[in-house]
């Protein structure tokens, strides 16, 4: 059988997975060799997977999808059978993409780990995981898929666990564990209530299958799906594993999963929305987008109170899941109303707000671990300085800052731009709930905007600017060349994305053909491509090629001033002012906490931050000898739905654990009344 | 909407001229108003010209972010006033980008502005950024807000359309959304020009500043740079409110008669509203830090309260 060339790629891709994970778990023995091969396995399927995405988005929409069984059903039924579809070419390009930038990246990364934990074990589950998640976006069969989806939550909770030594890691573990089994147990309800419908396991079966669902029915697998795909992505208030397991995570896979393995929610929501259930009632878009309205909003604001530089950077995915439901929800809104341009064009702002989050926040989270791994700390107020100690990384940690702040001309603020656009879009049309409900959701998306930048401020600026903070921080080197390398190409991409935004726009045409049936690239491009518009050029245009250029071009201003009057001018080094003591000390720096403080009073009735200080004096309180300050932010949902449901839960298993008495004659009556009820049941 | 090289390098140059003497004229009026003489209006032109000469003094803390900085402030807010509309009715620059660009390019400028602050590990600028970071986070939704306002009058994004929209007949001031509107975008004018009662430009007490605590350890030419884009800003928030609220004489065309009339209102709208700005800054205190999202919040209602009113009355 001869394939196309994408689909050739894509298998290329697998094996290379596979033997990356069983070559490093044979060559576990000598580490250097299993970290070698794993990642550099890696490394090459994620380039191979890449490539085969591109071919095939490249080539337009008029391509047949490739279509092929990785091997003979074992069982009947059970058909491994993979479809490389535009919505699937377009999250293998994701994840591949993520693949080649993280296992170059682990090359150097892994070190660290020499000597100290089972690095071929590492290597393993991280392929077997990259595997897996290509495996979710590409299957073509719910058996495949939910295997698929199934081994991705496994091998990621192992390698959350990895670190098994410290407690917190495992608390995390545990928790990721629970959770994503929770998810799966919805997505398989859903998928059941899929295939009552369908009679059939494979995707092809369930095309548009929700113009032959009872409306209930079809609600409620909307609803389980959004419950299940919700907790991978990581919406509020499903969101609590994420901020718990992304940071103590090895932090190639803390990118891979901030990165990737939230988007496969997006990936099966946007799969269930718009290939499946269709015709969307408008409840289903009103609710994706006030999920994601709130997600956005309430991830930032958790974000800024964090001095934790990983589990930051774990609450910004919440804050951008939000941001890219809240296209899909427009999308679907506009579909319900009878829009699919508009539809189109807000699909197209998710989309492209989806590759984004992948590409800046891998960068940002290889940049934290870069960081990690030079100063032995996740803990930002022992940082500072590293600018000097590490220009390069400080350099892409800059980058993905930019972009995730929603700043032209990187890639943020163009997706940020076409979703703003879109929102803007929903007043054109007459339905009042539209026109209310979409600026109203622009205005917090500018919220959003504004606090990330300030939280960005403070993760860059305490980290890498001022002075040392401790001596983890003033030791700290530049790591090596391999994780330069997985960051320089992350940031190369963020650029890219961020210039060339009509030319990406192109490669998304096969994907909005498949799923709203319209092709809008030609509208959203203007002046040759140089210019980014708003479905006409009459609503509004953008250009970060052009504002770069500009800016280029207005450089001779600063540079005649300087040529005119400041040519002899010197420059002298000098200390900082210090209001006439003797020298400024790092402990008279501002703190993250500090930065954040004035937001944490704004926002108060959300934070309740608690602080409890105690001074220790020996005759005035004026005078202490030591002071003691704490200061916690706890998660509203943490106390008010997951503590309660917790206590529940706990009670209800007491009492169940009555039925357990050890006794093996017990357990025996228990399946043959089992047995007896069921075959009542079937007859 | 096409590139036009001497439209560009036209309103370049007037947004360098006329920035520092918006900014003189306002400093004097003020000085007039408390019974000073103030300083002669082209103060500022001294001041920029002085601070070019001198010498540097640069933070031995300070890394390369402290030295971009100041061309990142200067270029983003010449960017920015590349994209309002000031003397035509077309903004030389419209074709690259519209309110969100604008509001993106200034936020950029903040961005590098907080770092910079961050930069020489002193505690003010630490103070500064932080303040500054979060009063313009409150600040931004209710100024896109009240754009948005206008932007879905128009139909477009694009200041130009949306300064051609409100020459149209359906224009009235004192439509509730567009009086709502212009009262949240001057509140959030005084915040982002750093004026009482949100910031005190003529501050010289350390605790109290916000825009002035970044620029503590600025000297010579980047602290030119980062003063003049700072007028910059001002003028073109200015231009900003004055041109697409009352889009009264702007130019429909390039020809010098045009074009003169055209600077002859532009110059009146901003002497209007310079003088505003003066008397709020003169009948005002400058509000305790804590008070000041209480008036941004207001802003941002205020904002609501349009957008709300272009849905009901319509």
């Amino acid at each position: 059988m001869s394939l196309p060339m994408p689909a050739t790629l894509l298998v290329i891709s697998l094996c290379g997975y596979l033997i990356g994970a069983v070559g490093s778990l044979l060559f576990m023995r000598r580490e250097r060799l299993a970290a070698g091969f794993a990642f550099g396995a890696a490394t090459l399927s994620g380039l191979s997977g890449l490539l085969g995405a591109l071919f095939f988005l490249a080539g337009g929409a008029g391509v047949a999808p490739p279509q092929f069984e990785l091997f003979p059903p074992l069982i009947p039924y059970i058909h491994f059978s993979v479809r490389l579809d535009a919505l699937s070419a377009f999250f293998l390009m994701l994840v591949s993409l993520l693949g080649l930038a993280i296992s170059a990246y682990s090359l150097g990364y892994a070190k660290g780990f020499f000597g100290r934990k089972n690095v071929g074990v590492l290597g393993a589950f991280y392929n077997a995981l990259v595997l897996a998640t290509t495996l979710t976006v590409v299957a073509d069969n719910i058996w495949l898929f939910l295997i698929a989806w199934e081994i991705m939550a496994l091998t990621a909770y192992c390698l959350v666990s990895f670190e098994h030594e410290i407690v917190e890691t495992r608390k995390a573990g545990v928790l990721y564990f629970i959770m994503s089994h929770i998810d799966a147990g919805c997505v398989i309800l859903g998928f059941l209530l899929l295939f009552q419908a369908s009679g059939d396991y494979s995707f092809a079966s369930l095309h548009n299958l929700g113009a032959e669902m009872a409306p209930g029915k079809r609600d409620a697998a909307f609803l389980l799906f959004l419950l299940g795909f919700g907790i991978k992505a990581g919406i509020v208030p499903l969101h609590i594993w994420l901020p718990a397991a992304h940071p103590v995570a090895p932090s190639n896979v803390s990118a891979f999963m901030s990165g990737v393995l939230i988007k496969t929610g997006i990936y099966g929501l946007t799969r269930v929305c718009f290939d499946f259930l269709g015709a969307p009632p408008l409840w289903w878009g009103v609710t994706l987008l006030t999920v994601g309205t709130i997600s956005a909003v309430l991830g930032v604001l958790y974000a800024l109170m964090e001095h934790d530089l990983k589990r930051l950077l774990a609450y910004h995915s919440i804050e951008n899941i939000g941001i890219i439901l809240m296209g899909l929800g427009a999308a679907l809104m506009f579909l319900n109303t009878g829009h699919p341009v508009l539809a189109t064009f807000a699909l197209i702002a998710g989309m492209y707000h989806t590759i984004n989050h992948a590409t800046f926040k891998g960068l940002l989270f290889l940049g934290a671990g870069a960081v990690l791994h030079a100063t032995h700390t996740r803990n930002m107020e022992e940082m500072g300085g590293l600018i000097k100690r590490m220009p390069q990384t400080a350099f892409y940690f800059l980058i993905g800052a930019v972009a995730i702040s929603a700043l032209p001309p990187l890639n943020g603020f163009v997706s940020e731009w076409l979703t703003y656009q879109a929102l803007l879009q929903g007043f054109g049309t007459t339905e009042s709930m539209m026109r209310l409900i979409f600026p109203l959701s622009g205005a917090l998306l500018a919220l959003t905007g504004a606090l990330a930048a300030a939280c960005f401020v403070k993760a860059f600026g305490i980290t890498f600017l001022a002075q040392p903070r401790s001596a983890h921080a003033e030791h700290a080197h530049e790591v090596g060349p391999a994780m330069r390398l997985g960051m320089g190409l992350l940031a190369v991409v963020c650029v890219v994305l961020g210039l060339f935004p009509t030319q990406f726009v192109r490669l998304l045409d096969p994907l909005t053909q498949q799923l709203t049936g319209q092709q809008i690239s030609v509208q959203l491009s203007a002046a040759n491509g140089l210019v980014l518009a708003s479905l006409s050029e009459k609503g509004g245009t953008v250009s970060t090629l052009g504002i770069t250029l500009m800016a280029v071009c207005l450089l001779p201003v600063p540079f005649g001033l300087w040529l005119v009057f400041s040519r002899k001018t010197k420059v002298r080094r000098g200390p900082t002012w210090d209001c006439g003591q003797r020298g400024l000390t790092p402990r008279m720096e501002y703190t993250a906490t500090g930065f954040s403080k004035p937001i944490r009073m704004i926002f108060k009735a959300l934070f309740q931050p608690r602080r409890d200080v105690q001074r220790e004096y020996d005759f005035s309180p004026y005078f202490a000898t030591n002071i003691r300050f704490e200061s916690h932010v706890e998660e509203v949902f943490e106390q008010r739905i997951y503590r309660p449901l917790r206590i529940l839960i706990l009670r209800v298993s007491r009492r169940i654990r009555t039925i357990q008495h050890g006794s093996i004659h017990f357990y025996l009556l228990y399946i043959f009344i089992t047995l007896l009820l069921l075959l009542m049941f079937a007859l | 909407m096409k590139l036009d090289l001497l439209a560009i390098l036209a309103q370049t140059a007037l947004l360098l001229l006329l920035a520092p003497l918006l900014s003189g004229l306002i400093k004097n009026w003020k000085a007039k108003l408390q019974n000073r003489r103030g300083a002669p209006v082209w103060q500022p032109y001294f001041d920029l010209a002085k601070f070019l000469r001198k010498d540097m003094v640069i933070s031995e803390h300070a890394s390369w972010i402290f030295t971009a900085t100041p061309y990142v402030v200067f270029l983003t807010a010449l960017l920015v006033g590349l994209m309002v509309p000031m003397l035509t009715a077309h903004a030389p620059l419209d074709l690259f980008g519209g309110a969100l660009a604008v509001i993106g390019l200034l936020a950029l400028g903040r961005f590098f502005l907080a770092l910079g602050g961050l930069d020489p590990a002193s505690a003010f600028g630490g103070m500064g950024s932080s303040r500054e970071m979060t009063l313009s986070a409150i600040a931004e939704p209710a100024m896109m807000l009240s754009i948005f306002t206008l932007a879905i009058t128009a139909g477009s994004t694009n200041l130009s359309q949306i300064v051609l929209a409100g020459q149209g007949p359906g224009w009235k001031f004192l439509d509730p959304a567009h009086a709502l509107a212009f009262a949240a975008m001057f509140i959030v004018l005084l915040a982002e020009t750093g004026r009482i009662p949100v910031d005190n430009p003529a501050t010289h007490l350390e605790l109290t500043m916000i825009h002035e605590a970044m620029l503590l350890e600025y000297s010579g030419r980047y602290l030119a740079f980062i003063e003049w884009g700072a007028s910059i800003k001002q003028l073109v928030l200015m231009a900003l409110l004055a041109n697409i609220f009352f889009p009264v004489g702007l130019a429909a065309d390039t020809t010098p008669a045009a074009v003169g009339l055209g600077l002859l209102w532009f110059v009146g709208k901003l002497l209007v509203l310079a003088g505003v700005v003066v008397v709020v800054e003169f009948t005002n205190a400058k509000l305790r830090l804590f008070r000041v999202p209480d008036l941004l919040s207001a802003a941002f209602i205020l904002a609501t309260l349009a957008l709300v009113s272009t849905f009901l009355f319509r």
